[in-house]
């Protein structure tokens, strides 16, 4: 009846060690396939690095005839862009978060309801925004809103430019309404994070709704919030369908907002059609190794400060 | 205040409604049976189909899931279960990096890897993209829908003297299982929709595929093709096109939303 | 310590020599030494923290599966050490069952395959063999008359006490030889706790059982023999009338006084 408790093998140990090894044997993949993006964008670029040194960045011509292929104006495009891209997303967006997390407290239903909305933005393909980009919102750009700006702010040389929809400007607006679900969703779930112990301390103090977001949440939550920003940063910075259809698609230095443009993406996919030769072909991965570097400081920045913030350790089996 | 913050809500929530309404308004006279059975029309003859982009999307995502997900459950599988071991702190951070990194960069990589030294533009080079893009998805739902499968469960089969892997498989993956569907589901949605990292892998072809290392067109393609032409009635395919998917993403989504709801039931019920 | 003189000459199920256990730096359980009976209910009771539940987690190696948990000392179960190198935790645990806080059934898995649980994912695939034992196991847990004709309804759909009762069953499944069981009652209303202590009382005819409990009450009822624990150290053992009419230490008396912080 009393079955012995020894055994020469254990039962299920080799069914344990079959399984952590294979599922191991994928996390190992997931860390080789990062390696992996490293190491080979770095080699298929390694003509261009050679050839161009640094001055692939700090240099502005890209031109096939005379072989030279520099990526300067595309860098200062994708940083006007993405900034623009803040600039108008991050109110929006944080606005958005406090108000699922902090009004929904009392109407749920409306509160989750408007989050799937949100959350339905972030699931349209970034080529459908970057169509209706081109179709509706440039044309809308180039007839009320650029006209207004050139009038008011054209004394200024970033708004002095003859209005024509498919530029900087736009490329920032499409980019805001990419990112907003971003800073948004990531915003909430840092202020659901939020204890309620610090609210209630404010509330006790006889503060308002408002009092209680701005002195209690937003502050404890600033590192996260943070990290929200920099990881909508990421995204814009990487987006590439939407602003490839309304940027313009201008290689050369751009003189102003309303002036078309290129960022490190767009520059990748218009030129990619255009030849074949072994040196342009390497540029093109030396943008791409550009945007890996960008994205894998900017995204490992942004994880560690939004971690911070929302995970906590559990114990499990 | 107040204001301020529902005007943000509002300002939001607006272009998701404009984009919306202008793809059903703009895409509907381009609907037709022939929509999903013909090909992209000539200029100036008809809006034709988009059965090219069809059969070429659905190659690719199909391909595409079916080397991801199990590579993605695997992990995700890993995450949930060896959480304290280094390897998990590392992968599963590496995995959120790589879950937000440019589609384009990916893209390159394959166009690099595979491309490159085939000399040609692939159904397979692009499914190969795509999978890199759903892993991510697919690895992170798995660890979260069976990180929330109650410890009690798991302690429940163990004291019962079933070894672990088998607790893993039975009781564990068998109680998330729905938030697996729901991730492979998310894997598929953001993978139908992705089109640069395409453009450099898999190119495009104005017929159904009818090989594997051939150009091969898909569904975004043909809205970025299409809808940067000068031709009226290409213009009007490339809505069509874009109202094809938009739907494909609205049924996709209500079914992530049918999944999870269940889950959530589930779970109710059981602590 | 001085063993209970009823049980001078008794050959222990269960003893632990120095059984220590804890997370990382910090010792919860600070050696404790007891021999528990055979065929007989311990109670094992002590206000919150004092290490009780730690105990009966170490006596089928669960403690061990939580991050950072860590054991010294010997658990013999009839004399065969269960933290020997060469000690396989799976069968300990086949041959040492366990009743939980809260019930906990498989949600996905229907009443029937809750109870079977055990054999099926050992490997038993004799479908009258199932059959039988979650009928016997039912039965042993008063269950069966009252799920017999649903089988095949989850087990979540029945009521808290009925859960407690299919956990129950379903480790009687697996023919152990003790039952641990860790306040099961704590979740459950006085109507369904008098059915599981009833059970409990009839359950140690063909089981050694360790119950952990804070209930005094419910301990004088089921419990042949008690056991206080305070800060991580066993203060008294002795027959549950004698421990609670006689307690020996100031400690234990002042606890069921209720003169406890």
């Amino acid at each position: 009846m009393t079955a012995s408790l020894k055994g020469s093998r254990r039962s299920g140990s080799n069914g344990d060690l079959i399984l952590k090894t294979v599922v191991g044997a994928a996390a190992i993949g997931i860390v080789a396939l990062l390696i992996g993006l490293g190491i080979e964008l770095t080699s298929g670029s390694w003509l261009s690095i050679k050839t161009f040194g640094l001055g692939f960045i700090t240099g502005s011509t890209w031109n096939s005839v005379t072989d030279t292929y520099n990526v300067f104006p595309a860098v200062i495009g994708t940083l006007t862009a993405s900034a623009l891209a803040l600039l108008l997303g991050l109110p929006i967006g944080l606005g958005v978060a406090i108000f699922l997390s902090e009004r929904a407290k009392g109407m749920r239903a409306g509160a989750s309801a408007l989050g799937s909305l949100v959350e339905l933005l972030a699931a349209v393909p970034s080529v459908i925004y970057g169509f209706w980009g081109l179709a509706v919102l440039a044309p809308f750009m180039r007839d009320y809103i650029e006209p207004t700006l050139k009038t008011y702010l054209g004394f200024t040389q970033l708004f002095n430019a003859t209005p024509i929809g498919t530029d900087l400007l736009t490329a920032g607006v499409i980019l805001a309404i990419m990112i907003i679900p971003t800073i948004s969703a990531v915003s909430r779930d840092i202020l659901n994070a939020v204890p309620d112990s610090q609210r209630e301390a404010m509330y006790s103090l006889g503060a308002t709704d408002w009092e209680v977001v701005r002195k209690a949440v937003l502050p404890y939550a600033r590192s996260g919030i943070f990290g929200a920003t920099i990881l909508g940063l990421g995204r814009a910075v990487g987006e590439t369908m939407a602003v490839t259809f309304v940027i313009g698609n201008n290689i050369n230095l751009p003189k102003s907002l309303l002036s078309p443009g290129a960022t490190l993406t767009t520059l990748i996919v218009n030129q990619f059609g255009n030849t074949f030769d072994p040196l342009s072909e390497a540029a093109l991965v030396e943008v791409g190794l550009v945007l890996f570097l960008l994205a894998l400081v900017i995204n490992i920045l942004a994880r560690v400060l939004v971690w911070r913030m929302t995970r906590s350790t559990r114990f499990r089996v | 205040m107040k204001g301020l913050i529902l005007l943000s809500v509002a300002i939001a929530i607006i272009p998701l409604f404009l984009v919306v309404a202008n793809v059903v308004v703009e895409g509907l006279p381009a609907i037709s049976s022939g929509f999903f059975t013909g090909i992209p029309p000539s200029p100036l003859a008809g809006y034709g189909g988009i059965l090219n982009g069809i059969e070429g999307s659905l190659l690719m995502v199909g391909m595409g899931t079916l080397i991801a997900v199990p590579l993605g459950v695997g992990a995700g599988i890993y995450f949930s279960e060896w959480p304290e071991s280094r390897l998990s702190f590392l992968s599963s951070f590496t995995n959120d990096v790589l879950a937000e990194f440019p589609t384009i960069v990916i893209g390159l990589f394959v166009y690099a890897l595979v491309v490159a030294p085939t000399r040609t533009f692939s159904a397979v080079a692009g499914a190969l993209a795509l999978a890199i893009i759903e892993l991510p998805i697919i690895a992170r739902t798995t660890e979260e829908s069976l990180k929330i499968v109650p410890i009690t469960l798991r302690e429940a089969s163990m004291a019962l003297g079933i070894p672990r892997w088998k607790t893993i498989f039975r009781v564990v993956i068998s109680t998330g299982k729905s938030g697996l569907a729901t991730g492979i589901l998310l894997g598929i949605a953001r993978a139908t929709g992705e089109t640069a990292p395409l453009i450099v892998t898999a190119g495009y072809l104005n017929y159904p595929p009818t090989g594997l290392f051939q150009q091969t067109g898909s569904i975004p393609y043909i809205i970025y093709n299409f809808g940067t032409a000068g031709y009226p009635n290409w213009i009007t395919v490339a809505w069509g096109a874009a109202l094809v998917l938009v739907a494909f993403m609205l049924i996709l989504n209500l079914s992530v939303k049918f999944f999870i709801g269940r889950k959530s039931t589930g779970v109710r019920a059981e602590i | 310590m001085s063993l209970p003189a009823s049980l001078i000459g008794v050959q222990p199920k269960f003893e632990t020599k120095g059984l220590k256990a804890g997370f990382k730096s910090t010792w919860v359980l600070n050696g404790i030494d007891i021999k528990i009976p055979p065929n007989r209910v311990t109670a094992v009771m002590g206000p919150s923290g004092c290490g009780k539940t730690t105990f009966v987690r170490c006596l089928n190696r669960l403690h061990e599966l939580t991050p950072g948990a860590v054991v010294e000392g010997e658990a013999l179960l009839d004399g065969e050490d269960i933290y020997d190198r060469n000690t396989d935790p799976v069968a300990v645990r086949r041959r040492i069952g366990m009743v939980f806080q809260k019930p906990n059934p498989f949600p996905t898995m229907s009443i029937y395959h809750n109870v079977v649980a055990g054999l099926a994912l050992n490997g038993e695939r004799n479908k009258k063999k199932l059959d039988h034992a979650a009928e016997q196991s039912l039965r042993g847990a008063y269950l069966w008359d009252e799920v017999k004709d649903k089988l095949t309804d989850s087990g979540a759909s029945l009521s808290g006490g009925q859960q407690q009762r299919l956990c129950i069953a379903r480790a009687l499944a697996v023919e152990p030889e003790v039952i641990l069981m860790d306040e099961p009652c704590s979740a459950l209303d006085p109507t369904a706790t008098a059915k599981i202590e009833e059970l409990i009382t009839q359950l140690k005819k063909d089981y050694t059982i360790i119950i952990v409990t804070h209930n005094m009450q419910q301990a004088s009822r089921v419990a042949d023999y008690t056991t206080f624990f305070y800060l991580g150290k066993m203060i008294e053992f002795g027959e549950t009338a004698d421990l609670f009419e006689n307690p020996k230490e100031e400690l234990t008396e002042r606890y069921i006084t209720g003169k406890f912080g």
